[in-house]
């Protein structure tokens, strides 16, 4: 399957330089490209990434806060950090990988690789559904809308969407009624809460 | 899936069509072409089953390339009225043989589940039912066909237009891969495996089949159907 890459850098230069590099490897597409981290979380839900790179100084002091943040609510997507700057290692933790501004074309091609890797083997590790995805299924097999379940709670449509996708994606089950059976078989809920 | 190296053309032999692609074995009866051709190639058994020939390969083509995409010119070669034979022949065989067929084990599988699981399996397998005769015979037969039909002999209605048309094979297909994941992941492992792994196999193919089917509407149906709708006044 091709990686879905989200570009995160301030300067368009660095961007469309990496993006290039990236798009001639078959095995990822660049989908979007964003100068700064703002509507960062949307994106990734509308073009279904599943690989960051983020220059950390675009983060400044909430660096950790803010991955943290993004890992729970997109645990699918790798975090790489793309290292312009000098830079306080710590800042670096958070992230799985990382690139440097003086990386040459081939070494990039071939961390990228390895980045691949590991997200195959993040894929697969996690299977089980987390008290917050078992509990939007929960509300999904009632026949809520996103919309009430986001109000009802209390966090954004899209960090449900979010859910809902990685739900697909652990069950391997797409549609709402099929969903609804999975609750059922799997005593998160009973036949006499469906309406 | 492995691709093929060369397409197919009218001078294939007929047989080496069907060694070559075993799914394309299931198009013989939508298209009315009965066995017993022998050693003739593509364009003569057509032609004895008054087939438009390119419409039969390019039919062949997308079921065993999926990439294939026929352009503007080659969709002039064929006759739209042949295809709108074609797609409902192949909703007969999905509404009249296929799904009954799965349904037929799916009962059995339901019966052995009993009361703790056999409602809810019913009543999803029902629910999906009606999501696909509503979308094949309702919408595509009684709304979609009839406008083309007319757009054929020369009338126009203004109330529908093809890129209205509703893509909503993806959900019927999805909706059959659940089952398939519900009969082979999540039901408990003792009840009538056997009976759930044949059944599987058909859902599969099934599921191979409506896909070849929604690409046909949406690269030959809908591309020509725009192309007359752009041609008359």
């Amino acid at each position: 399957m091709r990686s879905r890459v989200i570009i995160c850098e301030a300067s368009e230069m660095i961007a469309i330089g990496l993006a290039e590099i990236i798009d001639g490897m078959a095995q990822f597409d660049v989908v979007s490209r964003l100068d700064n981290p703002e509507h960062l979380s949307e994106k990734i839900v509308a073009s279904d990434a599943n690989l960051l790179i983020i220059n950390p100084a675009l983060l400044g002091f909430h660096n950790k806060d803010f991955l943290s943040q993004l890992g729970k609510e997109h645990p699918q997507v790798i975090m790489i950090a793309l290292v312009t700057s000098c830079l306080d290692h710590s800042m670096l933790t958070p992230y799985s990988g990382v690139i440097e501004i003086n990386d040459t074309r081939s070494k990039i091609i071939s961390k990228m690789n390895e980045f691949a890797q590991s997200e195959t083997t993040k894929n697969t590790d996690d299977v089980e559904l987390s008290k917050r995805e078992a509990d939007v299924l929960v509300a999904v097999a009632k026949g809520m809308m996103n919309k009430e379940i986001a109000d009802q709670m209390n966090i954004s449509i899209h960090t449900v969407i979010s859910h809902r996708k990685n739900i697909t994606r652990k069950t391997g089950i797409k549609s709402v009624s099929g969903l609804t059976v999975y609750a059922l078989l799997n005593n998160l809920i009973n036949e006499d809460e469906l309406i | 899936m492995p691709q093929k190296k060369t397409p197919f053309s009218k001078n294939t032999k007929f047989a080496e069509l069907l060694t070559d692609d075993r799914r394309l074995l299931q198009l013989l009866p939508r298209f009315g072409i009965g066995l017993g051709f022998g050693d003739r190639n593509v364009a003569q058994v057509c032609q004895m089953s008054r087939v438009n020939t390119n419409l039969f390969l390019m039919i062949c083509e997308i079921y065993s390339n999926g990439n294939f995409r026929p352009g503007k010119e080659e969709l002039r070669h064929i006759d739209l009225g042949d295809l709108l034979s074609y797609l409902k022949a192949s909703h007969r065989y999905y509404l009249d043989e296929r799904f009954p067929h799965i349904e037929e084990h799916l009962h059995n599988i339901i019966e052995a589940c009993g009361q703790k699981y056999g409602p809810m399996l019913s009543h999803f397998y029902d629910e999906y039912k009606q999501e696909v005769m509503r979308h094949i015979q309702y919408y595509e037969e009684e709304v979609v066909f009839p406008y083309i039909e007319a757009l054929l002999e020369g009338q126009r209605s203004g109330s529908y237009k093809i890129d209205e048309f509703e893509h909503n094979h993806t959900n019927i297909q999805d909706t059959l891969d659940d089952m398939m994941n519900i009969l082979l992941k999540y039901l408990p492992g003792d009840i009538l495996p056997k009976e759930r792994i044949e059944i599987s196999y058909d859902i599969m193919e099934l599921s191979d089949d409506l896909n070849r089917h929604s690409l046909i509407e949406e690269r030959i149906l809908i591309p020509y159907v725009e192309s007359l709708e752009n041609v008359q006044p």
